[in-house]
């Protein structure tokens, strides 16, 4: 029993994880977060519904064979996260970047994000409706049983997935020149475009990576869970920030520490007290923690000169 | 003599108003919009207080507006009525005339109460981490709710409309729309007698240069919780009225959404204006109302006037200034009045 739900607090901390590292690059790069990443999810979950079920039928497609399982699965994540990224960076085009050309208060632009949010939710609300959407059947599930904990392909692929992408995105900070670049604009702002180096473009590399990951995380999250709803990424959207926050909002090791905390916390929480009562001591112990250690668990303290 | 002319002025639109509700003369739909705008102008100059003149950012009103209104109606539904769940009345449902105003009191002591769980927190944290604390507690005001069975939990809680249905069988009188006005007199008046004095300024002190303040034996402490409590208490005030007009409450109307309209009404209205958040409240009131054709179209329409806004005016329609700078008549008035 106990395995069974260390394995499902595995995967909703990789889904929290995926998510709480979009937040984290565009906190280090830009000081700023972005409330609209949940959505982001979201409309990265719709998008890959809309080319699985393009892509799984016969008719639509025109083809008179149907492509296997994993190619599809590989061509929907692929162009998936190509569109959701479009979505993110036109986001930043249109709502943030006009407020960093004036050097606007943080503030507004926190609430220009939590506005794009609600944009992004209500619009998908008014356009494809209330009813849920069913995710296709891309892969069969296939349970495996080793030891009495029940085992499904998904539950593995999402936990490598995150772990993978996870490396993926530490060799890019810490090994490439535009990672190099990333870290120093979370350093230091007005110096980086002295240097030489192109700030927006840096940023539009943030957004695509955030973007894309949410919408790795919303397909995965789609496999596993398929009924899709347009306020499904307001919920998840703010646990993955708490997640973010209590790992230490800036630092990626932070997004994947804080993801699997929560996850943990979450599971065995309701494995102990009543379901309804999840949230409740998620939040809680968010306070909690926030109040002993403001800054989260990797997060660096910044220090203000006055 | 002069100085009373604004008092009785409000006066004299209050017994206008509670007459031409009496008679029939108002349309019930236009009396819920009126309503509906008093309990907004409570929110928002209640958060105005917090979010403009102190300069934090707080996300989390709709969380205190829902104990205030929760604790309200359990009380009134309580004391004054046979509920199958808490019993017979308590008290002879005639006294809900004279007792209602100590129930709202009740309900904003208890949602000022809650303030602390905010003010606390703020002591050690400023702007993102204390707008994360702050959702934090709207969530866990929301969670607590739907899941305390006694007061309906996610179903709801009613019973509040035979509360007031007892008021009016002492009086034949529009006792929401008296209380309501009552309640956002009393709001105004607090809040701007607040601001002009050396807590109003301390606070803009704080909002200014936190340590500088401190450093001016600026009790940056204490004012923080004062204002945050002072700023739920009325927003708890608010939600007592609003679970009155309405007669029924879920948790599932206070949640980020009704932050979310709260945090537009003031940066709308302008951040440390009061008569800004007024107008603001009026205006966004009207809005919804406007809207409501639209339907679901409205909730993207809303959002996204409130970020062209924040490309072209971020600072709101009134800025930091307040009515009496647009009309130096009015200044000049109350300058003599004072003497």
């Amino acid at each position: 029993m106990f395995f069974q739900n260390l394995l499902s607090a595995l995967q909703w901390g990789s889904f929290y994880a995926l998510i709480a590292l979009g937040y984290t690059l565009v906190y280090g790069v830009l000081l700023l977060i972005n409330f609209a990443h949940g959505d982001i999810f979201m409309v990265g979950a719709y998008i890959g519904y809309f080319i699985a079920t393009f892509l799984m039928s016969a008719t639509l497609t025109g083809m008179s064979f149907s492509l296997p399982g994993w190619a599809v699965l590989v061509i929907t994540v692929v162009f998936t996260m190509a569109l959701t990224s479009l979505v993110g960076v036109g986001l930043e085009r249109i709502a943030y970047r006009p407020l960093r050309r004036k050097g606007a208060n943080r503030l507004y632009v926190v609430i220009t994000a939590l506005m794009a949010g609600l944009i992004l939710e209500n619009g998908n609300l008014a356009i494809l409706g209330a009813s849920r959407r069913h995710f296709p059947e891309i892969l069969t599930t296939t349970v495996y049983h080793l030891g009495g904990v029940a085992v499904t392909n998904v539950k593995v692929m999402v936990i490598l997935t995150c772990i993978l992408v996870f490396g993926f995105l530490e060799a890019i900070v810490r090994k490439t020149k535009i990672g190099m670049a990333m870290r120093a604009i979370s350093w230091d702002r007005m110096a980086v475009p002295l240097m030489g180096i192109p700030v927006d473009r840096i940023i539009v590399f943030t957004f695509v990576l955030g973007s894309s990951m949410a919408a790795l995380a919303g397909i995965l999250f789609a496999l596993a869970y398929p009924v899709l709803e347009p306020y499904m990424g307001a919920l998840v959207g703010w646990k993955a920030f708490i997640a973010a926050v209590v790992g230490g909002i800036g630092s990626i090791p932070g997004a994947l520490v804080g993801g699997f905390i929560l996850g943990f916390t979450e599971i065995f929480v309701a494995a102990v007290f009543p379901s309804t009562l999840r949230d409740l001591i998620a939040f809680s112990l968010l306070l909690v923690l926030l109040s002993f250690k403001p800054t989260g668990i990797f997060g660096m303290v910044r220090t203000a000169k006055l | 003599m002069k100085q009373y002319t604004l008092a009785v002025a409000t006066l004299v639109f209050l017994v206008l108003t509670t007459g031409a509700t009496t008679f029939g003369l108002v349309d019930p739909y236009f009396q819920l919009v009126l309503l509906f705008i008093g309990v907004n102008i409570i929110l928002s100059a209640s958060l105005n207080l917090v979010n403009g003149y102190m300069g934090e950012f707080s996300c989390g009103h709709a969380g205190f507006m829902a104990v205030g209104a929760y604790v309200s109606s359990v009380l009134s539904v309580w004391l004054f009525t046979d509920n199958g769940k808490l019993g017979a009345a308590l008290l002879s449902p005639e006294l809900a005339v004279y007792l209602f105003p100590a129930i709202l009191l009740a309900g904003s002591l208890a949602a000022a109460l809650a303030g602390l769980l905010v003010a606390i927190p703020s002591f050690r944290t400023r702007g993102d981490y204390l707008a994360i604390i702050t959702l934090a507690v709207n969530y866990i005001v929301k969670s607590v709710i739907e899941n305390t069975e006694a007061v309906g939990g996610a179903r709801g809680f009613m019973g509040m409309k035979r509360v007031v249905d007892a008021m009016t069988e002492v009086a034949d009188l529009p006792w929401m729309m008296i209380w309501v006005m009552i309640g956002t007199l009393f709001t105004v008046l607090v809040i701007r007698r607040f601001v002009s004095s050396t807590y109003g300024k301390g606070i803009v002190a704080i909002r200014d240069d936190e340590i500088a303040a401190e450093l001016m034996s600026v009790n940056t402490r204490r004012l923080k919780m004062v204002a945050f409590m002072l700023s739920s208490g009325l927003a708890g005030l608010a939600g007592g009225l609003f679970a009155h007009i309405l007669g029924y409450i879920n948790p599932g109307s206070f949640t980020i959404m009704k932050s979310t309209e709260c945090l537009v009404m003031v940066y709308l209205g302008g951040m440390g204006s009061l008569s800004g958040s007024v107008l603001s409240a009026v205006g966004f009131t009207l809005l919804l109302e406007l809207l409501r054709p639209l339907e679901l179209i409205k909730w993207v329409v809303i959002p996204f006037m409130l970020i062209l806004l924040m490309l072209f005016r971020p600072e709101g329609i009134m800025g930091p200034r307040e009515l009496s700078d647009f009309l130096p008549k009015l200044r000049a008035y109350y300058r003599t009045a004072r003497e």
